[in-house]
């Protein structure tokens, strides 16, 4: 699997490292039912079959945090960007 | 009919011609006490025990493709309970209880052989980390083992005992552990439980629920049709995300493929089962001859059932390394199954989280040794609406209250348990 990473290129997954799904957002500590909020975001995941935002660390490259948007049930890659643009999109 | 020699002796003689089939083909009915969702090992067993030890047999069975084509036929057929923590080792040993009796209970072949797992051990740490598991299993009243490295020779003559990196200094032995055939598994549970009136329904996927009023869940949609139940049981490994999201659930589980290989067959060299903890490597030889082996999962989120050459050649380079002889042999086949990885890397067996609704998820890559006793205590749930005690460590949620069960403590990244 090759990940287009969008400072090298297109480089062997091997490269990288998994973190996982990227939709999930830090809930703020101090909310009133952040122990609930903090369970759903540790733990509860949409596991989608499909279209699917994950995370991956350039760990033998440039280092950087890369969200990809990859499909689950045939590995086919459809973009990639850097972690803080998609965390802002 | 009741398997016997004499019934192989005569049915030989006569070509199969006055052979029964070994489970009936029924229409559903239009409502079931439980519905088990999931035709696998688990699905199954959970229908014969409710049968068997409940009396609950107005029971039916859905699989959405044919009975042995998931996860019960992609697996690598061992069994065994050397597990560290207490809200899972006695599970597994009871599971590994219930295997040794499975033929008879079931009338069926299955192929358990109680040939042995072996965890190899590298160094004195990893030493100390076996030591404390194999205690952990004997308070559980599980066998444990710790050998030598001289009596690993005797055992395994044929690995690389003085690798420069991996050393062997020895071994935990469990002699109860062992395979089984596992299509054999599959189609005995169904079987034996089509011979209680279970139902077992094949080539009927579920594609929506019916609910009630209150947010019960009442019944499933199939392509064929409605099926009403008072009882809905999902017991669908991989898919367990997929159904749980028609019902608006999220699950804390990931699906990761595994990967497993085979290769030609040889005259029998490997005498049970072995591991190679510290290189991700494991092995042992069916009764075909064939070896059969397997690694790491595919490091990433995937319901592809099928791996990546990357874990291939780490899975083929440990095992090459630890059992020089191996790369002289061709592979066969490969192949991989979808493992519904939770959060802890622990089973879930709950009532719940909606009513009328149980849910058996999250075996990640252990599932098929637990088949029986997940069969077992799911049954006790679903009949009894109370967690059987072997599993009462295993609700939903632990999560919430942080009781995990975390045999690796690697927190919740489902793809390094």
């Amino acid at each position: 699997m090759l990940i287009p990473c969008p400072y090298c290129g297109a480089r062997d997954a091997e490269e990288f490292s998994y973190r996982g799904d990227a939709t999930p957002v830090r809930p703020d500590a101090a909310a009133p039912d952040a122990a609930e909020q903090f369970h759903d975001y540790v733990y509860l995941r949409d596991n989608p079959a499909g279209a699917f935002r994950e995370l991956w660390y350039h760990s033998a490259g440039c280092r950087r945090w890369v969200e990809v948007e990859r499909d689950t049930l045939t590995h086919a890659i459809t973009a990639t960007r850097f972690a803080a643009e998609g965390r802002r999109a | 009919m009741r398997y016997s020699l004499f019934n192989v002796i005569v049915n030989g003689l006569t070509k199969n011609r006055f052979a029964e089939r070994a489970w009936r083909d029924p229409e559903p009915k239009p409502e079931y006490d439980v519905l088990v969702i999931g035709g696998g090992g688990h699905g199954l067993a959970t229908a014969y025990y409710l049968a068997k030890n409940h009396g609950i047999t107005n029971v039916a069975v859905l699989e959405k493709g044919w009975i042995g084509s998931g996860n019960a036929g992609r697996n690598t057929t061992i069994f065994r309970s050397n597990y560290l923590l207490p809200g899972n080792e006695p599970f597994y040993e009871h599971s590994v209880k219930l295997w040794e009796g499975l033929e008879q209970e079931l009338n069926y072949n299955v192929m358990a052989s109680q040939r042995g797992i072996v965890n190899l051990i590298h160094s004195d740490a990893q030493r100390d980390v076996y030591v404390r598991r194999g205690n952990a299993m004997r308070l559980a009243g599980a066998d444990s083992e710790l050998l030598d490295a001289a009596q690993v020779r005797t055992l395994l003559p044929f690995l690389d005992y003085d690798n420069a990196r991996f050393p062997i200094k020895g071994g935990l032995l469990q002699a109860r552990a062992g395979t089984a055939r596992h299509d054999g598994v599959v189609w005995g549970f169904a079987r034996a439980a089509d011979k209680l009136g279970v139902d077992i329904l094949q080539n009927r996927e579920v594609t929506g629920f019916t609910r009630g009023p209150d947010g019960a869940v009442t019944g499933v949609e199939t392509p064929r049709g409605t099926i009403k139940a008072k009882k809905i049981a999902l017991a669908v490994a991989g898919s367990s995300s997929r159904l749980a999201s028609k019902l608006g659930l999220r699950l804390p589980i990931e699906s990761l493929v595994m990967q497993a290989f085979v290769s030609e067959a040889i005259k029998p060299l490997i005498p049970g089962v072995f591991t190679f903890g510290a290189g991700h490597f494991y092995i042992s030889q069916s009764d075909k001859g064939g070896l059969v082996f397997g690694g790491d999962l595919d490091g990433y989120n995937s319901y592809a059932q099928r791996g990546n050459l990357p874990v291939i050649e780490d899975v083929l380079e440990g095992g090459v390394a630890l059992m020089p002889l191996l790369g002289r042999l061709r592979l066969l086949r490969q192949w991989a199954g979808l493992c519904d990885m939770s959060m802890d890397g622990s089973p879930i067996i709950d009532i719940g989280p909606l009513p009328n609704l149980y849910l058996n998820a999250g075996w990640s890559y252990g599932g098929f040794k637990a088949t029986p006793a997940s069969g077992w205590c799911f049954a006790h749930t679903i009949a009894r609406d109370e967690p059987h005690p072997l599993t009462k460590a295993m609700r939903l949620d632990r999560f919430r209250t942080g009781h995990v069960i975390d045999e690796k403590g690697v927190g919740a990244q489902p793809n390094l348990h």
